[in-house]
């Protein structure tokens, strides 16, 4: 925030970063590799809905752009959509785990669609959820704000996280992905749906 | 490519507030000059007097910003909460922060009944965020509701208005504390004074006095106002964060509602926390228009009147049936 907008008390709605998303599929290929964690081929947007009609409609659009390709070959599962307990709504995207391009392509498309709409601020995260042979569950999840990844690793029912999984996935995804510096940034999804 | 963007900034608010901020910022140089003048007389007393009231007013800002974040939980009563033990207060915090894209604060709560929410610190670093029992458990607000007060917290971090409020308060407590020197140096330096300066202290002091009464209620008066519009900015920053002014408003009425059936004794205790709160805690008794040029916070009337512009520009007229009786 600039000097004047603190002066004046203003905040402007924040813009989200959307081509680092892009780098998610070379990641993955080299997140296998490195340990063992495959895609399990879903993956979701969430983004905070505003109040009103507009934002409603530009919702709807996208859902039935997203349908329209389903079926076709490489086309996904019909989108599911979900609203958490914090009242974010989070579109989920299933595919294939060999997909990841088509995954991020679908994810691209809410994005820009939002973004369009004028409604980029939204945007919360995106969250692509990794499974390895003995079940554990791990997501990278896209900052819209920031530009960059972080890794969540839930364990047990309880809220834990594996931070040993989670830094070692940085250590192996680092020079591919952005990562975001600042440790108190990669705060928890316990629950997303899609995880 | 110009992002496209749905919000017009609210100009009326950011020229009323360049008025107010203008005003203090004349009666603060109006001041210097007139104890430049004085200190150009050089008489002793007069020039010691002053100085001690900058020393003392600078260094008491200057502490009172520093350890803002610290004065004010432990005036609350307020501990620091990990994401542990608050599981539920922290993801939405989170998440705030996440989509307006700036650092987490500390979390603390207050074990006080009294609905409310404040923030603190001198800057994004050192900030906290405080919210009371009252309002997270008994206030009976929604998810929703406690998200937009918590925008509205977050919006005063990020405006840095602990900060600025303090810049601007600097000036008044200088003249306050002058005030009160130059009264205490009358009452009994007056005899002690050396020989031929008497005549003059006679006449300086007093006149610091006035010009100190006078400096301090105009700015008093003006700070008020710059809180009041510091509010505003901040009730119209959380709603455009969330999205949801309707939630805001009405977390808003229930909030004052929730005030006015507090017992007294619990109010006076939080009067000095009043300009950082979501809601003031203290009612001003008498006239209504007097206790709106006093009040740190805008009436509730104003708050919802502006949100409810934000309403219309996401395209939704009328309030939000879930909020309003």
């Amino acid at each position: 925030m600039g000097f004047l907008d603190t002066l004046f008390g203003r905040t402007k709605p924040v813009q989200p970063k959307l081509d680092d998303l892009f780098g998610l599929p070379s990641a993955a290929i080299q997140l296998e590799a490195a340990t063992g964690f495959k895609p399990t081929g879903s993956g979701s947007v969430s983004f905070r809905a505003a109040e009103g009609k507009p934002f409603a409609d530009i919702q709807k659009e996208v859902l039935e752009l997203l349908d329209m390709d389903n079926g076709k070959p490489g086309g996904g599962l019909p989108i599911e959509v979900t609203k958490d307990s914090y009242g974010y709504t989070w579109l989920i995207s299933n595919h294939l785990s060999d997909e990841m391009d088509a995954l991020v392509t679908d994810l691209h498309e809410v994005n820009t669609a939002l973004v369009d709409g004028g409604f980029g601020p939204q945007l919360l995260c995106t969250l692509v959820a990794f499974r390895d042979d003995n079940h554990r569950s791990l997501s990278l999840v896209y900052l819209y704000k920031r530009g960059t990844f972080y890794p969540f690793a839930p364990v047990g029912s309880g809220n834990n996280r594996d931070n040993a999984l989670e830094l070692q996935v940085k250590g192996v995804l680092g020079e591919d992905l952005k990562f975001e510096p600042d440790l108190t940034r990669w705060f928890p999804v316990w629950g997303a749906p899609g995880l | 490519m110009a992002t496209r963007t749905r919000y017009a900034p609210d100009r009326g608010l950011t020229v009323r507030m360049t008025a107010t901020m203008f005003l203090l910022g004349l009666v603060f140089v109006a001041f210097v000059a007139l104890i430049i003048g004085i200190m150009a007389a050089a008489h002793a007393s007069a020039a010691a007097i002053i100085l001690i009231a900058l020393i003392f007013g600078g260094g008491s800002a200057f502490i009172s910003l520093f350890y803002s974040d610290k004065i004010a939980l432990a005036a609350a009563g307020a501990r620091e909460v990990s994401p542990q033990q608050a599981p539920e207060l922290h993801g939405i915090v989170d998440r705030l922060c996440a989509l307006a894209d700036m650092p987490k604060p500390r979390v603390a709560i207050a074990p006080t009944r009294m609905p409310n929410a404040f923030a603190t610190g001198r800057n994004s670093a050192n900030s906290v965020l405080c919210v009371t029992e009252g309002l997270l458990y008994h206030s009976g607000l929604t998810q929703e509701e406690l998200e937009g007060v918590l925008a509205h917290e977050l919006s005063h971090v990020a405006h840095k208005d602990v900060q600025v409020m303090t810049y601007a308060s600097l000036l008044a407590i200088v003249a306050g504390l002058l005030v009160r020197f130059a009264f205490y140096s009358e009452l009994f330096g007056g005899g002690r004074g050396r020989g031929g300066n008497n005549g003059n202290a006679a006449l300086l002091i007093p006149l610091i006095m006035l010009a100190s009464a006078v400096v301090y209620a105009i700015s008093f008066l003006l700070i008020r106002l710059l809180s009041r519009y510091r509010e505003l900015a901040a009730d119209r920053s959380g709603a455009l964060l969330t999205q949801n002014p309707s939630a805001l408003i009405s977390a808003l009425t229930k909030v004052s509602q929730g005030m006015n059936r507090i017992p007294t004794q619990d109010l006076r205790a939080a009067e000095p926390l009043n300009a950082f709160y979501f809601a003031p805690a203290m009612k001003l008794h008498g006239g209504a228009s007097l206790s709106a040029i006093f009040s740190t916070h805008p009436s509730l009337e104003k708050r919802i009147e502006q949100l409810s512009k934000i309403q219309r520009e996401l395209g939704q007229v009328g309030p939000d049936p879930r909020g309003l009786q």
